[in-house]
């Protein structure tokens, strides 16, 4: 049936129409949506960044071979390069084997002696997990210092990695040993200016020998001047030596567990002290943490004990037992700390192998990677390859999935004994110059000064904005509250770094120097409202009369101006003569001793404190302003005062509405960020006084974000930082949000 | 009386004026924080009076002090004698005085305290001059003559002239030189740039052909050429502008050459006269807001700043207003209203209390480190290492800053919608009107008020923000605009200067905190009118608003 040509038209409007309606709904739709996910977004992605935190550590095999040319001869060392990709092992006729870690295939080997024959080097070390530099103790009681490198260089846009040897001390050994014996251990140290070497020979016999380093500047060759050569009579027959890098301070211990400090004192080593660290079995292997200052003590028991020196409040240092990590069964045979972080490898007789990190008191990882037991282990420089060898001489490579060991539970919240204090302490300190720093990711004491500062925020902020909200909601005139309540706005709008910046350098000054003033102004301000009220209400009618109702807060504050002016200028005067001539601050510090900072708790107090009571101040004033009125004129119907109807209904009916109030206010304080950063000396101590300064978390986001590396520890404790104030905020703000929206039915059902 | 008194206490009326006095207070609070903000603010333009006095330093000891009074305080006479100041022991109170010396290379610092009982003999000579310098700070000291290469060209009261001449001259000279330094070098150096990424982009993608490196030799042939008559011209300039000097003798008779280009601006403001202390002042204001900073931002004009904020603000706007608006009609106009609903509102509206602090951790991650690295490694990678958007920038700081006020954005317009009576709504429906259509013909118009409320309070918020713009592309110093004559004319990758991050760096990380006081009261007061307008600027709307929708309701 042919329609006629306008109402075809017309339809063909009509579905543009409808399509038009059904693209809006869908766009509106996917944009809505899209804009809700994305917020929701933040959430997920702070928890994305924080996550790997918590992932446990890992490894996979990644190949296993027998020893490359063996004809070499037994292995006594075993290093690898940085990045997990080559390895190198000293055999005991004096050769370097080099070999590719995943393959197992060898370089010829390196002959590092003039001479090589089977049996002519003792023993192998390096200096230390973080070093290159290798010693081999001779058959002859010399020593051969050795430094191996992993040139990387790409001929043809292929990697290469091409491994060398250089001789820093020229290719002739060392004489350690005036005997002549064989050293059957030796522990090395270099710095810029000293190299020392101890020795245990064949006899047990601990020789020390030091040695003053002259540079030629032109050939920049090193000859080595003898300072010190000592040999030692300890009270045992020593088993393991060790030598700290400031080579002022060996170790000395035997398998029955006895351990010896020597000190350097008076250009000779002195013995400082002997203790047990061993209670049950034996002393199975020894080594030094990262920065050589703690001891990892392995016994057969498979237990890995810390211990460290420790200075008393005597200054007095004694050794003293750090933690243990006792994860593992069969006596321990190597130990190897990581180069870079305060973790540690430990293998057993048993084939496991644990990774522990010491600050973190953790455990990572303990897996069986071995039928027999494990005797030798290494660990490349980024701490993600191990290199291990089998009592039957096979070797493994392993790669270590071990991003984040420095944080655990303990670690970010708890007390923590770190290197070079003398007691457990909760320490932010997140970075330093030097490479073997202990990190302290301890976030107790800035989640501390979050506390604090939000709670000397609120007792500023809470009583003024309670208060002041009641007064404006219940008792002022409608035309004042028209001016008060835009007036309160603009204070909730004032940039946080406006009032950061005052209180740093206005309003801190000037609550140093006028302490008592402060003070007194808490105790002078409402007395003198009540003195005027008082005196008001004993004014004649006629006088009263000219200010209607509600109009109170307009009339104080001229009052409050002048009680504020009279507390500064009177002030002075009273305070040197309660206070002495210095002052209150004086006083505080000299007579009460406490610390006094200029940027402290009470200026933060005051200016956070500023800075949220608007948000209380128009939660509260809401609250109360929406109690339906037939509740207050019953109440006065029936004779009640309108403080009572105020005090015994209208609060108690808006009391929820003023909880979320306070619950928001400290949201904001939490997390306020500008105010804290510019008005606290912004140091992480824990300390209650109100003269003292904090961190906060934010503010340390804010200082020490920019800095960090990304994707390392560092960077994901700042952004846990973070996700916890996200999630604590967040919270409350519900917690408060839920509360308003059950008192909102409530009103309207009354 | 007592039994009144005691009424009186029973009767609460005590409890209403303490509710009173804390309302007194915070607005005794925020007004009198607006008066500090000003009077400091505004005071920083006026020309100070100069005073010059005798500061007996020790007994025997007498200097001349040429300075403006900055401060006066009240202090213990004990307290002056334990810090080493000289007052006699009869001296119980007294004040002593903050004065600027200025003089830096002669002084050391720019601020020393006199006592008061040490002074002698204040005077306010008219001869002082004062000079703004574009080095060292201010100079105080009496103009003795000027100096053209070694002969001398006027002398005492002539000086004068010659020299506002020779400054004025000095001056000119000066901007071409930076107009060369900064405009016409830095597009050849931006020109240049350019070519390198060219060359690298096309040997990644393995299409350098030996023709296009000729090329490319030619432009960069020709750019250098450029350059080198650029060169000739700058050098020209700078002999030209070095050619004036003037001595002057400071406060302790000593005689001290400066160079006339160092000079922005010398005045004689003891002698002054009102109308000239007001066009001073004029002239004073017009540099703060329209010129560049001098000496680590401690001196000079904020304009990099004020330019920065309002782009960064303007961007965020462009992203929130859409993405706002459209998340508010969603959720009000086509969402279900359900459980989910509401709790999505609940979780939008506490968007707006988490700490601004995680917005930037958010952004520095997301869209600095996880975006802008992805987009450097997709689009740029001639530049790798260095990072194009993988560094903070003002994209990354607007789109934070979009983020974090997006929920203010929606919650105003939720309620705009939300104050719509539904009458309005189903009037439209009934006629025919297609949701789109109701929608787009009645709703939002009659919402389009709140929505402005919002985007202004979105703006205002914005505008003061500093916590996370830390982390995600504000500088103390940006060396180019992100918006400039070369092509593709507007940076996004580039990082900006930020009013509140200014307030906050020349505050407390500057080396010299006490000489940049002023400036920082000022900017502050800047940043505080812009928000405190826009601010009753958005309750005026809603106010309004409010109104009109109470009479529709009847």
């Amino acid at each position: 049936m042919a329609q006629p040509a306008d109402v075809t038209s017309a339809s063909r409007y009509e579905d543009w129409r409808l399509l038009k309606d059904r693209i809006t709904r869908y766009l509106v739709a996917v944009g809505g949506t899209g804009v809700i996910i994305a917020i929701l977004l933040i959430f997920f992605y702070l928890f994305w960044v924080v996550f790997p935190l918590f992932v446990p550590a890992s490894a996979d095999r990644v190949a296993s071979f027998a020893t490359p040319a063996p004809e070499a001869g037994p292995t006594l060392l075993l290093a690898t390069d940085e990045l997990g990709e080559m390895g190198v092992r000293y055999t005991n006729d004096g050769h370097a084997v080099f070999f590719d870690l995943v393959s197992g295939k060898p370089l010829p080997p390196t002959a590092l002696l003039a001479a090589p024959a089977p049996g002519q080097v003792t023993v192998a070390v390096s200096e230390s997990a973080a070093s290159s530099l290798v010693a081999l103790g001779l058959a002859d009681g010399s020593l051969l210092p050795i430094r191996h490198r992993f040139k990387v260089s790409y001929p043809n846009d292929v990697r290469t990695i091409t491994p060398e040897i250089e001789y820093p001390y020229g290719e002739e050994p060392v004489a350690i040993d005036d005997a002549g014996q064989p050293l059957s251990h030796v522990a090395i140290r270099d710095s810029d200016d000293r190299f020392s070497v101890a020795a245990i020979t064949a006899d047990h016999r601990v020789v020390v020998r030091s040695f003053e380093k002259q540079t030629n500047l032109i050939t920049e060759e090193s000859t080595l001047e003898p300072v010190l050569d000592q040999t030692l009579t300890p009270p045992f027959e020593p088993d393991f030596l060790l030598l700290d890098p400031y080579q002022t301070t060996l170790y000395l211990a035997n398998r029955g567990g006895d351990l010896a400090r020597y000190t350097l004192a008076e250009d000779e080593l002195q013995l400082a002290e002997r203790v047990r660290v061993v209670a049950k079995g034996e002393l199975t292997a020894l080594r030094f943490l990262l920065g050589g200052f703690s001891l990892l003590v392995g016994n057969s028991q498979g237990e890995i004990a810390q211990w460290m020196p420790v200075r008393d409040a005597e200054n007095r240092t004694t050794l003293q037992r750090i933690r243990s990590f006792d994860y593992q069964q069969a006596p321990i045979l190597a130990i190897e700390a990581e180069s870079r972080r305060k973790g540690f490898l430990a293998a057993d007789a048993e084939g496991y192998v644990g990774v522990y990190h010491s600050t973190a008191d953790r455990k990572l990882l303990v897996e069986r990677i071995a039928d027999q037991a494990v005797t030798a282990i290494a660990i490349s420089p980024r701490g993600d390859t191990l290199l291990a060898r089998d009592a039957k001489g096979g070797l493994q490579t392993w790669r270590l999935h071990n991003e984040h060991p420095e944080v655990s539970w303990s670690a970010l919240w708890g007390k923590v004994q770190y290197e070079g204090h003398s007691e457990p302490k909760y320490i932010w300190q997140s970075s330093a110059a030097t490479n073997d720093f202990e990190p302290k990711f301890s976030l107790t004491p800035l989640a501390f000064g979050t506390i604090k500062a939000a709670f000397f925020a609120m007792l500023v902020a809470v009583p003024l904005a309670i208060l002041g909200a009641i007064y404006t909601a219940y008792f002022m005139s409608p035309a004042m509250r028209q001016l008060v309540k835009p007036t309160i706005e603009i204070m909730e709008a004032l940039p946080t770094v406006i009032l950061g910046f005052l209180a740093g350098l206005w309003l801190a000054p000037f609550v140093e120097h006028h302490l008592f003033g402060v003070f007194a102004i808490f105790f002078a301000l409402p007395f003198s409202a009540l003195l005027f009220a008082w005196v008001w209400h004993n004014l004649p009618e006629r006088i009263r009369g000219g200010v209607p109702e509600g109009w109170e807060a307009l009339l104080l504050i001229p009052v409050l101006l002048l009680a504020g002016w009279l507390v500064f200028v009177l002030g002075p005067p009273f305070e040197g003569m309660v206070f002495g001539e210095g002052g209150m601050r004086t006083w505080v510090e000299q007579v009460l001793g406490i610390d006094y900072d200029q940027r402290n708790a009470l200026v933060v107090g005051i200016a956070m404190g500023f800075a949220v009571i608007p948000n209380i101040f128009s939660i509260t004033e809401d609250a109360v302003f929406s109690v339906p009125k037939h509740l207050t004129f019953g109440s006065l119907a029936l004779g009640a005062t309108p403080w009572q109807t105020l005090s015994r209904v209208v609060i108690l009916t808006a009391s929820p509405g003023i909880f979320s109030a306070v619950m928001i206010g400290m949201g904001r304080a939490v997390g306020e960020t500008m105010i804290v950063l510019m008005a606290t000396g912004n140091t992480p101590v824990m300390d209650l006084s109100l003269f003292q300064g904090m961190r906060t978390l934010s503010a340390n986001i804010a200082v020490e974000m920019p800095e960090s590396e990304v994707g390392s520890t560092h960077y994901r404790v700042l952004f846990l930082a973070a996700f916890v104030l996200f999630l604590f905020t967040f919270l409350v703000n519900t917690l408060a949000e839920v509360v308003r929206q059950r008192l909102r039915r409530k009103y309207s059902n009354l | 009386m007592s039994s009144k008194f005691s009424s009186w206490v029973r009767s609460g009326e005590p409890w209403i004026w303490i509710n009173a006095g804390a309302v007194s207070l915070s607005i005794i609070a925020v007004l009198g924080l607006l008066l500090l903000i000003a009077v400091r603010g505004l005071g920083h333009f006026w020309p100070h009076a100069v005073l010059e006095v005798k500061y007996h330093e020790t007994p025997d000891r007498v200097v001349q002090v040429i300075g403006e009074v900055h401060d006066q305080e009240e202090v213990t006479g004990e307290r002056l004698r334990a810090a080493g100041v000289a007052v006699p022991a009869e001296v119980v109170n007294t004040s002593r005085y903050l004065v600027k010396v200025g003089n830096r290379e002669t002084y050391g610092s720019d601020f020393r305290w006199l006592a008061e009982p040490l002074m002698e003999g204040s005077s306010y000579p008219a001869a002082v001059m004062v000079l703004e310098r574009r080095e060292w700070g201010n100079f105080f000291g009496y103009l003795k003559s000027v100096q053209e290469g070694n002969t001398t060209v006027a002398e005492g009261e002539a000086a004068w002239d010659a020299l506002q001449e020779r400054i004025q001259r000095a001056r000119d000279i000066y901007r071409q030189i930076r107009d060369i330094e900064t405009g016409e070098i830095g597009t050849v150096n931006y020109a240049m740039e350019r070519l390198r990424l060219k060359q690298r982009r096309l040997e990644l993608d393995g299409k350098f052909t030996p023709a296009a490196g000729e090329e490319l030799a030619a432009k960069r042939q020709q750019l250098e050429e450029s350059y080198g008559k650029l060169q000739v011209q700058l050098s020209a300039l700078y002999d030209q502008v070095r050619r004036d000097h003037l001595t002057a003798t400071i406060a302790d008779g000593s005689e001290v050459t400066i160079e006339v280009a160092q000079v922005v601006r010398a005045y004689r403001p003891n002698a002054l006269h009102l109308g000239e202390k007001l066009s001073f002042y004029a002239v004073k204001l017009w540099e703060f807001v329209s010129e560049e900073p001098r000496e680590a931002n401690t001196e000079g004009g904020i304009f990099p700043a004020i330019f920065g904020t309002v782009m960064m603000v303007f961007l965020m706007s462009l992203m929130v207003t859409p993405f706002g608006v459209v998340a508010a009609v969603y959720l009000r106009e086509y969402a279900k209203q359900g459980p989910l609903t509401r709790l999505i509102r609940i979780a939008v509206n506490n968007l707006a209390g988490v700490p601004s602090i995680v917005y930037g951790v958010f952004g520095l991650g997301f869209f600095v480190y996880l975006l802008g690295g992805n987009i450097d490694r997709l689009f740029f990678p001639e530049a790798l290492p260095a990072p194009t958007f993988g560094t903070p920038g003002i994209l990354w700081a607007s789109l934070t800053l979009a983020i974090l006020t997006v929920p203010v954005v929606i919650v105003a317009t939720e309620e705009g919608l939300s104050r719509i009576p539904r009458s309005i709504r189903e009037g439209s429906l009934a006629l025919g009107a297609t949701k789109a259509e109701t929608l787009w013909r009645t709703v939002l118009p009659m919402a389009s008020p709140a929505m402005m409320t919002g985007i202004i309070l979105a703006i205002a918020r914005a505008a003061g923000e500093v916590a996370p713009l830390m982390l995600v592309g504000v500088v103390k110093l940006a060396p180019s605009l992100p918006l400039d004559g070369n092509a593709p004319f507007l940076h996004l990758e580039r990082k900006f200067m930020h009013l509140g991050f200014h307030i906050y760096d020349v505050g407390f990380q500057s080396p010299n905190v006490e000489a940049a006081r002023p400036l920082v009261y000022a900017t502050s007061l800047l940043l505080v009118f812009v928000i405190v307008v826009l601010n009753l600027a958005a309750i005026t709307i809603r106010n309004r608003l409010r109104e009109k929708y109470r009479a529709l309701e009847h």
